[in-house]
Formats: structure tokens, C-alpha cells, sequence
């Protein structure tokens, strides 16, 4: 095991290890959350960090495969494992369509257009009453497992949970270190070099889009599974924000970041609801914290202090292109 | 015939609230590249300081006025305060404006409670008039006539004065702009005034037609972000097409189709990203 993979592995054991410490399921269920959304946070840092793509409407996959799991399983009396196959590969057929208008426009234009697409399947969501159940949602959504898992117990799903984290861990710290993940960061930093020299700008953010499509698709599925219901809210602007608040709040273009904010917001949003039921405001506040104080997020903030403490200097010079110059 | 009638009257006046809504945020947009999430938030802002004033027995015009500079000086001070220290950085002026957005929202929650509230048309506006055999309320006449002196009256501000002509050579380079005598930090929070001053204008003038509600900020600010990437960000003519074309089509969607009237509006988006990626009337967004 490298070096790089050791704090993870330790982060990974420790979070499975809750259920041995814990008699309450409450710390159980909570712990799976923190790990759904991370899966969630780790697609979208492939666009936020990795492409320099800001989605502003990422609650769409997990939303779409959330919905099709549901459906599929309870209307359609599918069985779960093969409802959830149908409804991975429908949320990517989807997101390929949706490709095609995103990817035209990058920037401020990617912002609208994909909060725009995101607005329309939640409009779709609540408002085609007579399929999804409009505000009601669907419930009732059978977990799969049998005798020999049973997932109906937390422990056994927060099992699952983390072994869908480490598997979107090893995938995607392999293609961040692979030669199109470094390509992709090309097209982030300098698109129009990378189009010159002959890279197709194009179709490697197509893979990062279909990419993080397919981890919000697994975070959706587990989310779906987890609160054997699904409504409109998950894909709600709210939704999508708090996904982005744990890319950046975390440090996006890291592997740990998003892991980390990913703890933060579901911590902070289940203790704030305990004291206060002003979520939506306390998200709002430390949106506006963490810009004006930490905007490039803990993870970064912390390497450049163990850098400076190691240099015994301080932090490095600042980057010479500002990277929202690039246009494509 | 007197639905097809009534329900384009219908689709004139959403279409001439988007344009108000639209309009501020393409113009905000143009000159300072903010894609300003919290303009939704102060349209419902407008319509609930337009509300509370007429209670407190404000006239409607009054509460019309008084909400309109009431929300221009908040966007004033927010540019002043906190976007200012985020020129040029995308990432972090999106996250400041939503969650300033949030915070608006979950504040108007908090004083005016969750239930919807009806804002009153004046009296001399009340009633309806005949035309034709359509009955159409008289109000809604107003408010197409008046979001078109709207429009009238910032393209007459952009295409013929001194201060139009000054935003005109900031959107096209503020360097250049700055180096012959435009102060930009100036302008830049004049524009920034008058586009939120609209969006709480366009608050209080919609409130009547579509009421004051806590999710009001969340059903309109999707509608201008389609009426802006419709139109072309940055440009008045596009903000002016396209909040009519979202207009007609979200109004007779909803009365044709209402399951799917949110699907719909993605139809007009795709035909023209396809053909034109920067909008009807934009430039290319960096």
C-alpha cells in the first residue's frame, strides 16, 4: 500500500469500525450519510477541481438515479440490484444528453446551464404528479441484500457504503494520476493550448462529466436505499449547493477535500438541527465564511501550512495565471 | 379563441415581470461578469417589503418606490462590501451570491412566515376591461405596459446618454474604459443598484399577479437564468426576447401541459445552444 493511500485506509477503517463502538444507530446512520455525500463530493470534484467546470447542478444525477431506483423497484417491481443497473445506465443516458448542451459553454454560462437543467427534473419531479409522486415522493424503496447481507441493518449498510467509497477512491485517484487526468487539468488550466495541440478538448470533459455523473449516480442509488424514500428536495438548488459547499469547503482538485467536507456539512447540518431549524440560513452564512475566509478550502490551506512549517517560510508565490482568464 | 387571447395577455405580463427580473442581472452580468445568484432572492425580497409596507398603509406606489431603493441599496452594499473583494475570481463570487441568496430567503421566511400572501393591486387598477370577449384583469394591462417603459427606458439610459454610453465601453473593456476617465468602481456600483432596484421593483409589481410566498425566489431565478441564456448574457434586446419567448411558452405549458410545463422550457434552450452557444443576442461567456 503507497504511502498516499494510508491516511484513507486509516479514515476508512476508523468510520467502520463505528458500529463496534457505537450500541446507538443513530452515530451508525450518521456515518453512513457523511459517506453517501462524500461519494456524491467526489464526482463533482472531478468537474469543480479537475475539469474547472462549476456545476451549480449536480443534485441531477444522484436525483435521476435516485428516482429510476425508486420507481423501478416499487411501480415497477423490479429487483433492487437490477432496478439500480437500469437506473445507473438510464442516468447516463441522461447525462450524456445533457452533455451535449452543457459542454457548450464553459465558465459562468456552465454555472446557469447546468442549475438550469437541474431546475428542470426537479420541476419534472414535483410536478408530474401522476409518476413520481410529486412533493409526496416515492417511499417504500426496498434495500436489496437477503439472508446472506442483510442491509436492512445499519451496520451492514454502512459496510457497503464505505466499500463504494474505497472503490470511488482507487478509481478515481487512478484517473487523476492516469495521463487523461492529467489532460484533464490541461483543459482546465489552458484550453485553448491543449486544443492547439491536439488534444480534444471536447471529449475529455465529456469523460469527466460522465464520470461524475456515474459517482453522483452511486451516491444517488445508496441515498435512495438509505432513506428507502426519495422526494424532490435532493435536487433542489439547495441540494446541489451543499454539494458544492463540501468540494470547496474541503479543497477542491484533492482527493481527501471532499471526504473531508463532505464530515463537515453532514456534521454540521445534523448538529444544527438539533439547536436551531435554520438550516438553510446557517448554509448561507458559511457559504459566505468560508469565500471570504478559506476559499481555496481546509485541505489546501492545511498543506500550505505543513509546507511553510517544513520550509520553516512562508506559503508559495501566487499562481501566475489566474485560471477564470483561460477561456475556451 | 378568447383562451388563446387572454392566455397570451397572460404570457405578455410574466414575460414583462422576467424582463424586469432578466434585465438587472444581464446588465450586471455584461459589465462586471457576476452571475448574481441573489437576484431571485431580492425579487422576493421586493414583493415582501412591498407587502409589508402597504400594511403598514403605505399607497402602492409608495411601497412600489420605496421597496425598489430599499433592495438597490442592499445590492449596493453588497457589491461595496463583499463582491468587490472577489473580482475576477467565478468560483467564489457563484458561492458568495447563493449563499447570500439563502440567506435572504430564510430571513424573509423567518419575519413573514410560510404561508403565501396576496400584495394587493392599487384601487384604480383593480377590476377588469373588456376586449373583445376576452375579460382581462386591468392590472395585468398595467404591468405589460409597464415593463415595456421599462425596457423603453434602459435602452433610451444605454443607447442615447452620457452614462449609457460610459457602461457600453465598460462591457466592452474596462481597462480601456478606466484609462480615458471612466471611473469603473463607480459604475460598476450605479449598475449593480439599478439592477437589483429593478429586480425589487419587478417584486413588488409582480405580487399581485403572483403573489408573495417563500419559494418565490426559487421559481423565478431559474426562469431568468433561461431568459439570460436564451438571450445572451450581457445584452438588453436578448434579456427583452427572451423573457417573452420563456413567458409564452411557460404560460401556455402550464395551462397545456401542466405536468410537464417545467420540461418544456428546456425545448427553446436546446434549439438555440445548439445553434448559437452564447445566446441569441450574446457574446461568448469566457
Amino acid at each position: 500500500m503507497s504511502a498516499r493511500a494510508l491516511p484513507f485506509a486509516v479514515a476508512l477503517a476508523a468510520m467502520a469500525m463505528v458500529p463496534l463502538f457505537s450500541t446507538s444507530p443513530f452515530y451508525v446512520n450518521l456515518t453512513s450519510q457523511v459517506t453517501i455525500a462524500a461519494i456524491g463530493a467526489l464526482g463533482l470534484n472531478v468537474l469543480v477541481g479537475h475539469a474547472g467546470l462549476n456545476s451549480l447542478g449536480f443534485a441531477v444525477f444522484p436525483g435521476l438515479a435516485a428516482y429510476l431506483v425508486a420507481w423501478l423497484s416499487t411501480v415497477g417491481g423490479i429487483d433492487p440490484v437490477f432496478a439500480a443497473l437500469v437506473a445507473l445506465g438510464g442516468t447516463l443516458a441522461v447525462a450524456a444528453l445533457f452533455a451535449l448542451v452543457a459542454l457548450r459553454t464553459t465558465g459562468l454560462g456552465f454555472v446557469m446551464i447546468t442549475m438550469a437543467l437541474c431546475q428542470i427534473v426537479w420541476g419534472a419531479a414535483y410536478r408530474w404528479t401522476s409518476v413520481t409522486g410529486g412533493d409526496n415522493g416515492l417511499s417504500g424503496v426496498p434495500r436489496p441484500g437477503g439472508a446472506w447481507l442483510p442491509l436492512e441493518k445499519p451496520e451492514y449498510f454502512l459496510w457497503l457504503c464505505l466499500a463504494v467509497l474505497a472503490l470511488a477512491l482507487v478509481q478515481l485517484g487512478r484517473f487523476f494520476d492516469s495521463p487523461l487526468g492529467v489532460a484533464l487539468r490541461g483543459t482546465r488550466d489552458q484550453p485553448r493550448r491543449m486544443g492547439a495541440v491536439g488534444y480534444d478538448v471536447w471529449r475529455i470533459r465529456f469523460v469527466a462529466w460522465m464520470l461524475a455523473a456515474a459517482w453522483g449516480a452511486a451516491a444517488g442509488l445508496l441515498y435512495a436505499w438509505y432513506h428507502q424514500f426519495v422526494s424532490p428536495h435532493m435536487m433542489a438548488v439547495t441540494a446541489s449547493a451543499e454539494v458544492l459547499l463540501m468540494v470547496v469547503a474541503g479543497g477542491a482538485g484533492t482527493l481527501a477535500g471532499p471526504l473531508i467536507g463532505a464530515a463537515l456539512v453532514v456534521l454540521l447540518k445534523n448538529l444544527a438541527s438539533i439547536w436551531i431549524d435554520r438550516w438553510v440560513m446557517l448554509l448561507g452564512f458559511t457559504f459566505v465564511v468560508i469565500v471570504l475566509l478559506m476559499p481555496d478550502g481546509i485541505v489546501p490551506g492545511f498543506n500550505r501550512l505543513t509546507a511553510s512549517l517544513k520550509r520553516l517560510r512562508p506559503g508559495p508565490a501566487p499562481k501566475l495565471v489566474p485560471r477564470e482568464r483561460a477561456d475556451g | 379563441m378568447t383562451f388563446w387571447v387572454s392566455q397570451s395577455l397572460n404570457a405578455l405580463a410574466l414575460g414583462g415581470l422576467l424582463f424586469m427580473l432578466a434585465s438587472g442581472f444581464s446588465l450586471i452580468f455584461g459589465l462586471m461578469r457576476v452571475a448574481n445568484l441573489a437576484h431571485g432572492a431580492l425579487f422576493m425580497l421586493g414583493a415582501y417589503l412591498g407587502l409589508a409596507a402597504v400594511k403598514a398603509g403605505f399607497g402602492f406606489w409608495a411601497a412600489a418606490a420605496s421597496a425598489a431603493v430599499a433592495v438597490g441599496l442592499l445590492g449596493g452594499i453588497i457589491e461595496r462590501t463583499l463582491l468587490r473583494r472577489l473580482a475576477g475570481r467565478t468560483l467564489p463570487q457563484v458561492l458568495l451570491t447563493l449563499g447570500l441568496a439563502f440567506i435572504i430567503a430564510d430571513a424573509c421566511l423567518m419575519m413573514w412566515g410560510g404561508d403565501p400572501m396576496r400584495l394587493p393591486p392599487p384601487p384604480e387598477l383593480s377590476g377588469a376591461v373588456r376586449i373583445g370577449d376576452a375579460v382581462f384583469p386591468r392590472y395585468r394591462l398595467f404591468v405589460i405596459g409597464a415593463s415595456a417603459a421599462v425596457a423603453l427606458g434602459l435602452w433610451l439610459l444605454v443607447e442615447r446618454t452620457r452614462a449609457g454610453a460610459m457602461i457600453r465601453a465598460a462591457v466592452d473593456d474596462v481597462g480601456m474604459a478606466r484609462a480615458i476617465g471612466v471611473s469603473a468602481s463607480t459604475l460598476f456600483t450605479a449598475v449593480f443598484c439599478l439592477g437589483t432596484a429593478l429586480a425589487g421593483l419587478g417584486g413588488v409589481i409582480g405580487g399581485p399577479i403572483l403573489s408573495v410566498y417563500p419559494s418565490l425566489d426559487q421559481d423565478m431565478l431559474p426562469l431568468a437564468l433561461l431568459v439570460v441564456i436564451l438571450g445572451g448574457a450581457g445584452s438588453l434586446a436578448g434579456a427583452f426576447v427572451g423573457a417573452y419567448v420563456i413567458g409564452f411558452i411557460y404560460t401556455f405549458g402550464q395551462v397545456l401541459v401542466p405536468d410537464l410545463a417545467y420540461v418544456i422550457l428546456f425545448l427553446p434552450m436546446i434549439a438555440v445552444l445548439s445553434v448559437a452557444p452564447q445566446g441569441l443576442f450574446g457574446r461568448r461567456l469566457g
